[in-house]
């Protein structure tokens, strides 16, 4: 199998505080790799990390088999790399429409080819697909803002998707959003990885959802990694449990 | 549908109509502060794009279309054709304007207003104390206003006639670009630059065109003023004047297209339709600003707005 992602030794220190400390891990072609650990365990700081949002203080990713650490969050995009953040980040005063077409216009052309080009920079075909695949065809003409939570987070993962990315960080998909929402954005993320052989790497704490969606698990503990395997194994895991409940 | 469709086109050219014949009714002075308030607007239409649209604050306008006005005046001394020195104007304010954008890759909001400021006091001080180039306290005086294809546009009416194809030709353009992708991207980075970025939007680049398009544009007002007054001193471009255009943005409506045409409506020509209250005019002005900025901090296009569109508040934004 090919390593889409490859993170070697990765650190992140604030002060005398290891957010994270030395993380080794690979995500191959086609997988969906779930991050789990208690809060404060570091897996957001990771995310930012891999993602160029915060520099790491050691370490080196590679995006197949290319160094792209510290490179920024708008050119890793560019090379195939989309993510979802923990909190929503739609724009809530653009219809569900412009914000699908804003997160692939990046992608078409070049800059001034793009000023120069339709408003649409050609993606209303794309636009209309995604739009259908994740459901969302009653609210597509609604400002973001005005839809409910659960609606938010599917065109929250749509966005990260309009651009077609080899690799998708999604950053705790399932937190707020009710069971019936919930169902939905796993299928979907399901449907996703099996028909366009999409990877993802997702931080979640719904160990239900998280365990039912992924094929290996990493578990982390204060910016290490204590465990890794299938979900079974991962859930059996002493160290695992320790971590969660404690002594 | 198709009335509906018609409506704002058909209300903007009625108002381009009207503004063309108001010199008619209007004395030499009335066509003059009509010219200003093109002007004006044109330099405030260059900030609403930097600010209401992009987010970056700009307190540096008022500089921009001070060095567009002296680039205009020296090169116009110097035989250059006034076509030529308009582009070349807009040309070295975006040039300024994009090193200018270069701390705001660095710093925000009140942080970059005062680097802005910065800028602002350097130009000011530039324009008052090199006087081998721009005269100094005694400014330049006796710019033309130019013959443009044979048309001469020194009677009063004819230069604001002038003034206003280009206030229609910049708003074109700047229509064009909110319009275009780039408008969604500006948008993106004023709302939410982490996200922008994440969705491969290049903020790097988008803050420094922002800042450069606006200042482009803040330099042809600069080149239109020139000629539109035929003498200037430093005094019109010092910082109160680059306040005064924000001012124009915000009570007008940052980030709606309109907003800049009734800022500098309010800032320009009320004063002079209130020139009977004299003293009182600017204590009504700065007590209606203040009830404005605390109960609609959208402006009066943010009103209007909301109460063209009260039943459909979901709809997508298009201002």
């Amino acid at each position: 199998m090919t390593a889409v992602l490859e993170v070697s030794n990765l650190s992140k220190h604030y002060g005398g505080i290891a957010a994270v400390d030395g993380v080794t891990f690979e995500v191959f072609e086609g997988e969906i790799l779930g991050i789990i650990g208690p809060n404060g365990s570091g897996k957001s700081t990771l995310f930012n990390c891999i993602l160029g949002q915060a520099s790491p203080s050691a370490g080196e990713v590679k995006l197949d088999g290319k160094p792209v650490t510290g490179m920024r969050p708008c050119d890793l995009n560019r090379h195939g790399v989309g993510r979802t953040f923990q909190m929503l980040q739609v724009f809530p005063a653009l219809s569900v429409r412009e914000n699908l077409i804003l997160a692939g216009q990046e992608h078409q052309g070049t800059a001034v080819g793009r000023l120069f080009g339709r408003a649409d920079a050609g993606l209303s075909a794309t636009v209309e697909r995604m739009i259908e695949f994740f459901r969302l065809t009653p609210v597509a003409d609604l400002r973001a803002g005005g839809l409910s939570f659960g609606q938010q987070k599917l065109l929250d993962c749509a966005m990260a998707f309009m651009a077609g990315p080899r690799l998708v960080l999604l950053d705790e998909p399932a937190g707020g959003v009710n069971p019936t929402m919930l169902g939905s954005l796993g299928e979907r993320l399901r449907a996703l990885n099996a028909e366009h052989r999409a990877t993802f790497v997702v931080i979640e704490h719904n160990m239900e959802f998280v365990m039912s969606l992924c094929t290996r698990i990493l578990v982390l503990a204060e910016g290490k990694i204590i465990a890794e395997g299938p979900p079974e194994q991962v859930r059996r895991d002493p160290k695992v449990i320790e971590a969660y409940l404690g002594n | 549908m198709t009335l509906q469709r018609l409506a704002v086109p058909g209300a903007i050219l009625a108002g381009i109509i009207a503004l063309a014949l108001a010199p008619y009714g209007l004395k030499n002075y009335g066509i003059s502060i009509l010219g200003l308030w093109a002007v004006t607007t044109i330099a405030a239409i260059g900030l609403n794009l930097t600010l209401g649209y992009a987010g970056q604050v700009s307190l540096a306008q008022g500089a921009f279309v001070g060095i567009g006005a002296y680039a205009t005046a020296i090169l116009m001394a110097k035989g250059v054709p006034f076509g030529a020195t308009l582009l070349l104007s807009g040309l070295l304010c975006f040039a300024i304007g994009w090193l200018l954008g270069y701390p705001a890759l660095r710093v925000q909001h009140h942080y970059l207003a005062f680097v802005t400021l910065a800028f602002a006091t350097l130009a000011f001080l530039v324009f008052r104390n090199e006087q081998w180039l721009t005269g100094g306290i005694y400014g330049i005086s006796g710019i033309r206003r130019p013959v443009i294809l044979g048309w001469n546009t020194a009677p009063e009416r004819a230069y604001f006639h002038f003034c206003l194809i280009m206030l229609v030709l910049v708003s074109g353009f700047v229509w064009w670009i909110v319009r275009s992708p780039w408008g969604r991207a500006f948008l993106a980075l004023r709302e939410n630059p982490v996200r922008a970025a994440s969705l491969g939007v290049d903020t790097r680049r988008y803050t420094l065109m922002a800042f450069a398009i606006g200042a482009g544009i803040g330099g042809v007002a600069g080149a239109l003023y020139a000629p539109l007054v035929t003498y200037i001193d430093p005094v019109p471009f010092a910082l109160s004047f680059s306040l005064n255009l924000l001012l124009m943005v915000i009570v007008g409506g940052g980030g709606y297209f309109f907003g800049p045409f009734v800022g500098a409506m309010i800032a320009v020509l009320l004063p002079e339709w209130l020139r009977f209250a004299q003293g009182l005019y600017l204590v009504a002005y700065a007590a209606a600003v203040m009830v404005l900025l605390v109960f609609w901090p959208s402006g009066i296009m943010g009103i209007l707005d909301r109460l063209l569109r009260p039943a459909d508040p979901n709809q997508g934004a298009a201002r």
